[in-house]
Parts: structure tokens; sequence; C-alpha cells
């Protein structure tokens, strides 16, 4: 059962990533749109991610109802924990979905829809921060119940870990929009990634400092005996990814900013299931300890397995019809503008 | 009594949220069928009405299908901040069907709605239909798994409560459990019927000011004859989906009869004001007979009756007793415009009949109606329990959310989906008062036999 456990936290662990780094991204795209230099590039912008947002998003739907899956303990303790981030989450998420179709119709409130875009963008992100800081950080739990208060989640760690998701998230953004962009929108993404880039940077080694103090067990994982030797790759590689972020981003590379910035996802969110690890709710719950009985967890992985492979498939194969530079009138502006 | 009581608020949200989600479903499970026979109907005859009315329905399909896709992903959290308990002890048994609903449905309808939407230019007319094809598989699949599930909470089986978790033995007997299929087919007949009033509500609105006729025509001659096949089918499954629960669950009948003594010789009430607190009716119009008749085919037939179990196992009489007489009413008044629609076409006057124009437009909004009333039969009248005769509501909601947070997002909740509501209206209305675009002078000129071949010539707009 302890492998099964295991395998179990790695398909919800990918399904979180992936959600991370393709919502990350028209999140991103979200965050920037109050900053973007005129009406034209907004439409640029919502052109660009209006064919794959849905399927993106599909995969926080696969997260929450993965977890649900194969760890219902853990599940039925977070979200309660975690009742007033989720919940502001799913709103703003709300808001920013309802964007796509309604900006488009608009004629007059276009203004009114670009803000619900905004804060629904940011605010999710922001509260998809809140909510890895306080998993870190850790969940009061008695037997398999939630035993804390509605407001235990808000810590200056979840904030600072709310704060860089935003940040992060915004140069995800900003490195897509250098890939589907041109001229001067492109020009503009490139000095926002820039910033972004720094504070994504500054926000990650923070939390890295801040982790480790949050319990020892955490700080002996990185640092007891030479586990420091066998994951010195984490730190290195990361710094890699900063330099290769910021050269591509200074001699125009087009892809690669935005590849060095799913990297530095992928890496911090390694940096986090290695400090978690054996557990699924810090400190106490295990992914044994809340594992589903063993006949769901083997036929949800079946389903997984066979699945899986060609959701990804044809996920790549959508991305793949819209390659290529997005435009001011793609999208939705082709067939019904007036 | 705390000045919030949790376990109401948690429910009373649970309601709203999952009942304002339903609405748009129902629509995309049929209008995604409808569209897959538009655009087949235009590759076929190269008719280009066809194609304009593909476009002008899919505009209302993708503002129908943002909206199910936001209040849908809220029900996936839901499950747990509010019915935490709930979750742990079912997840291993329901979890596997709704994440599955995921992989096999939402990814297919997510990844190929892009390219129905946005794909003209960049994929051949056939490779498009394939798209407007999955999408609507989709759609059904999707319809399958939550039906799986939620007819697993009526009907519970393959699976045991150990340790304080349901644990399954059996996957095939808790996918097809004793009600599911009867809820499958009724629920996604009902989403065909809704859409086929919609469709021809709004065709007979451009048919009545004179507007869009080509077009209006064949969508209003489509519509019709979705109407007359599917309302006598949707009465059809409705009434074995109803012996099916006799079986499985006789207290909902009961509520649904509004009846309080299990005997033989029970009339139908068409109207009655049932009393919970009495354990009787009020102001009976009754047809004798009626009830034993329906349930048992022989007019001494025995119908059960509320009283067979305490009133706290009772579900809420009324709400179940009224939602079933407006889900019944509606079926046979669209049973009527079916019958009506089929002899106007048999005269030659479905085009020309303002009356059946009229009925066409006023019963636009109401299979949404009759849906939701279904829905009130059956959740309501599983009340007071979540997994029928198992798991207790009061037993079900998170313990450690006070009542003051469920309170306060319901009232969130009511305010953004009412404003989302109107803005979508306002939206629909707004397409719907455009009415569909014209094709542009330089699709007109490129035939389609040219257009096979050079694909990007479909629908390149003259700018």
């Amino acid at each position: 059962m302890e492998t099964l456990a295991i395998i179990s936290g790695a398909v919800i662990g990918v399904a979180i990533l992936m959600y991370v780094v393709l919502d990350g991204f028209d999140l991103g795209v979200g965050i920037l749109f109050p900053f973007a230099p005129d009406e034209g590039a907004r439409d640029t912008m919502i052109n660009s991610v209006a064919p794959v947002w849905d399927g993106n998003e599909t995969w926080l739907i696969l997260g929450g109802r993965g977890l649900l899956v194969f760890f219902p303990i853990a599940y039925s303790i977070a979200l309660p924990a975690f009742y007033i981030p989720v919940m502001a989450m799913l709103f703003a998420l709300i808001f920013r979905g309802v964007t796509f179709e309604f900006r488009h119709q608009a004629h007059t409130s276009t203004h009114l829809w670009n803000r619900s875009f905004f804060w629904g963008s940011l605010i999710a992100a922001f509260m998809q921060g809140v909510l890895l800081g306080a998993l870190v950080q850790g969940v009061e739990v008695e037997g398999v119940r939630y035993a804390g208060g509605m407001f235990d989640w808000l810590t200056p760690f979840s904030i600072l870990t709310g704060i860089g998701v935003v940040a992060g998230y915004g140069l995800l953004g900003a490195t897509w929009l250098i890939y589907k962009t041109e001229g001067q929108v492109q020009d503009w993404a490139r000095s926002s990634a820039t910033v972004l880039g720094g504070g994504t940077l500054i926000a990650m080694a923070a939390v890295s400092v801040m982790t480790p103090l949050l319990r020892p067990a955490i700080a002996d994982r990185w640092f007891g005996g030479i586990n420091i030797l066998y994951l010195s790759p984490i730190p290195l590689l990361t710094l890699t990814l900063a330099v290769s972020l910021f050269w591509s981003i200074f001699s125009k590379r087009e892809l690669l900013p935005f590849l060095s910035s799913i990297g530095l996802f992928v890496l911090g969110f390694s940096g986090i299931a290695i400090s978690l690890y054996p557990n699924i709710i810090p400190p106490s719950v295990a992914v044994w300890d809340a594992v589903a009985p063993r006949s769901s967890v083997i036929f949800a992985l079946v389903g997984v397995a066979v699945v899986l492979p060609m959701v990804l498939l044809y996920t790549v194969y959508a991305y793949s019809v819209f390659h290529g530079k997005a435009s001011e009138h793609g999208g939705y502006a082709h067939h019904d503008h007036e | 009594m705390p000045p919030f009581d949790a376990e109401i608020l948690a429910r009373l949200q649970f309601a709203f949220t999952v009942s304002f989600h339903i609405l748009f479903p129902t629509l995309t499970i049929g209008l995604a069928g409808f569209l897959v026979f538009f655009e087949a109907r235009y590759l076929r005859s190269h008719d280009e009405a066809w194609l304009v009315l593909y476009r002008f329905w899919v505009k209302i399909f993708a503002l129908t299908f943002g909206m199910g896709v936001v209040s849908g992903l809220v029900l996936s959290y839901q499950f747990g901040t509010n019915w935490s308990e709930w979750s742990r002890v079912t997840g291993p048994a329901l979890g596997p069907l709704i994440g599955f609903e995921v992989l096999t449905a939402f990814f297919l309808e997510a990844g190929f709605l892009g390219i129905m939407l946005f794909g003209w230019q960049k994929v051949g007319p056939r490779l498009h239909f394939l798209a407007t094809c999955l999408v609507a598989i989709g759609t059904a699949i999707s319809a399958f798994w939550i039906l799986a599930a939620n007819s697993w909470m009526q009907t519970p089986a393959g699976a045991t409560i150990i340790e304080g978790q349901y644990v399954v033995d059996d996957w095939l007997a808790v996918i097809f459990n004793p009600s599911f299929p009867w809820r499958l087919l009724h629920m996604t007949t009902a989403s065909y019927l809704t859409t086929a009033l919609v469709v021809s509500g709004i065709s007979a609105f451009y048919l009545l000011n004179g507007s869009n006729r080509e077009v209006a025509r064949r969508a209003f001659s489509a519509g019709m004859w979705g109407v007359l096949v599917l309302a006598p089918l949707q009465i059809f499954l409705g009434d074995q989906h109803g012996l099916n629960t006799l079986e499985h669950q006789p207290i909902k009948v009961a509520a649904m009869e509004g009846n309080w003594e299990t005997r033989g010789g029970v009339p139908f009430h068409i109207f009655a004001m049932p009393d919970q607190k009495e354990q009787r009716n009020r102001l009976e119009i009754s047809i004798p007979y009626g009830s034993s008749l329906i349930l048992r085919h022989d007019p001494d037939g025995v119908v059960p009756g509320l009283k067979d179990v305490p009133v706290e196992d009772q579900p809420p009489v009324g709400i179940v007793f009224w939602s079933f007489r407006i889900m019944v009413g509606l079926g046979f008044l669209f049973l009527a415009l079916g019958l009506w629609g089929a002899w106007a076409r048999w005269r030659g006057t479905l085009y020309e009949a303002t009356w059946l124009k009229r009925l066409a437009v006023l019963l636009t909004p109401a299979g949404f109606v009759a849906t939701l009333a279904g829905w009130f039969v059956t959740e309501v009248g599983r009340q007071p329990y979540t997994v029928y005769g198992v798991m207790r509501t009061e037993d079900s909601f998170s313990p450690s959310v006070t009542g003051a947070s469920i309170a306060t997002t319901l009232v969130l909740f009511l305010i953004v989906y009412g404003g989302l509501f109107g803005a979508y209206l306002y939206y629909l209305t707004k397409l719907v008062r455009r009415g569909p675009d014209p094709l542009t002078a330089r699709e007109t000129e490129a035939k389609p036999e040219a257009i096979r071949g050079a694909r990007p010539g479909l629908v390149v707009p003259a700018e």
C-alpha cells in the first residue's frame, strides 16, 4: 500500500504541476492586463490564451477531484481548513473565466470586463500562493478531521508565498507573450518579464530561506547528513535557469524565456515536494495515512494510465493548431467583428 | 439554535450553486448534438444556410459553455469545503467516477472546443466537424459519469463501509447502480428536449418578426421535430424512472404522490397542500385510483405511504410534491406543442401558424424549469440522506466550518451568480437580437467544392 500511496501522490503532484504551469501563464496574462500598452495589445493578449484557457483550468479540476479520489482524508481535511482562500480563489476564477466570452460580446462595457479579468486573475493567483504557503506551514489535525480555526491559513509566510506566486505567474504570462506576440507588445512583454523575473527570484529565495525555519524536520531534510549533497542540483539548476532566463530575454530569444520560467516553476515545485515528503497534509498526515482503499486507487490508476496519455496527446495537438503569433484579430474577432 | 445553522446554510448553498450550474450543461449537452446536425447538413448539402445556422448557435454554445465551466469548477471544491464528512466517507466510491469525468470528458471538450470556436481557418472542414463531434461526445460522457455518481447516492451498490469509509468490491455495480440507466436516459433526453425548445423558440421569434427567414425555417423545423419525438419519449422514460424509484426509494414516491398511508386504491392528487406536521394533506383535488393506476397499473394497487417511516426520516413533502407536478405538467405541455407542430406540418402551415409560433416562443425557457423541477424531486426526495438510507445529511457537512462563513459565501454566491446570470441573459439577448451573420461575399463566392481542397478559404472574412 505504501508504493500505491506514493504513486498516487505523484499523480496528484503531476496534475498540480501541470495546472500551475499551464493556467499559470494565462492567469499571468490576466495579471499583466491593465499594464498593457493599449486596447489592441489587450485583444492580442486575450486571443493568445482564449483557445486554451479552458483546457488549462481543467487541470485544476483534475487536481481537486484527484485529491478526492486518491486521498479522500486529505481532501476532507484541507478544504475546510482552507475554506476562505479556496472560496476566494473560486470566485476570482469565475470572474476571470466569464471574461473570455463576455468581453468579446461587450461594446461599451469592455473596461468592466478588463477589470474583471485582471482582478480575477490576480486574486486567483494570490490565493493559490496562499494555499501553497498554508499547506507548507502545516495544518492542525485531530484524527481524520481538521481541528484548527477559519483563519489559521493567514500568516506572513502564506502572504509571502501568495505574492511569490503572483510574481511567478506574471513571469510565465510575460514570457508566454514574448513567444506569442511581436512588435510593440513583445517589447513590452520583455521589459515586464525582466521585472517579474527579478521579483520571482527574490520571492523564491525568501521562501527557500523561510521554509526550513518552519519545522526542524524540513531543515533536516535539506541540511541533515549528506542530503545537502544529493539535493544540491536543485539550487544549482535554479541558478542556471535564472541566468538562462535573463540572458534569453536580453538576447531577444522568443521561446527560451518561457521554457526557463517553466523550468523555474518545476524546480520550485520539486523543492516544496522534497520539503513535504512523505506528508500530504503536513506536519502529521503522510500519504499512506490518507490514501484511499486499495480498490479505489487501483481502479483510478488504471484509468489514469490509459486515458492521460491520450489527453496529453490531443492537448499537444490542440496547442499546435494555434501555433504561431497571436493577433489582435485572431480568435473570436475573426468570425464576427462588426 | 445558534444564529446560523451550518447544516441548513450548507444545504441552501449547495442547492443554489448546483441548480445554477445545471442550467448550462442542460443546454450545452443538447446544443452540441444540434450543432453536429447543422454542420453535417452543411457538409453534405453545401447549403450555406446550415453554415450560417451553425455559426449562430455556436456563439450561444460558447457563451453557455463558459458559464458551465466556471460554475462547475466551484462544485468540485465545494464537496470538500462544505461537505467534508461526506467526502471522506464516499470519496473512495464516488471519487473515481467524477475523476474519470475530468479525464474522459472535460479534457476532450476543452481540447476541441478551442478548435470548434477558433479553428475555422486553421483546420479543414472535416477536421472541424470532427472537433464538433468530439465536443458533443464529451458532453455525453460527462453526463454519463456525473449521473452515475448522483445515482449511486440515490441507490448505493457495490460498496460497503469499512472503518468509516466506503470500500468498493464491484465497480460495475457502483457505476451501473439500479437507478443509473433510467436517470441517464431521462436527463440526457431532458437536455435534448430543452434544447429543442430553445431552438424552436428563438427561431419562432425570428419567423414572427419576419427576420432571418431562411435559417429560422430550418432551425424551427429541426426544433419542432425534436419536440415531437422527444416529448413523448421523455414521458415514457419518466414513467419508467418513476417505477424504478418506487422499487428502490418508495418514500420518495410517497412524497411525489403526497400519499401518507400505505394502501390500495390511492387517488392521484392534482392539487393538495401537504402538511408534514399533521401528516396529512389539505385541500385535495384528486382523480380516484389515479396513483395506484399509474404506479401499479391496477386500481387497487398498493402505493407506499410516508407514515411507513418516522417524520425525521421523511423528505420535505411539499417541495417534492409540487416540483413533481410542475415537471409533469410541463412535460404534457411539450407533448401538446410537438403534436400541434406535427399537425401544422402535415397541413403545410408549420411556418405560418402564428399561435403555434407564439406558444413556441413562450416555452423557450420552459425546458429549464422542467429540468430543475425534476432535479428538485429527486434530490429533495432523497432527504434526509446524502447517501440514501445510509448517510444522513446532518452527518455529511463540514464540522469545522462555521455557520457565519457559509452564510457569508452564500450571500456572495447569490450576488455574484445573480449578476453573472444577468450578464449572460443580456449578452444572449444581444446575440439573438442581432441574429445570424450572413456569410461574407468571399465566402459566398468560394463554392464548397473548391473550399474542400483549399481549406483556408472557408471562412476568410472580407475585411
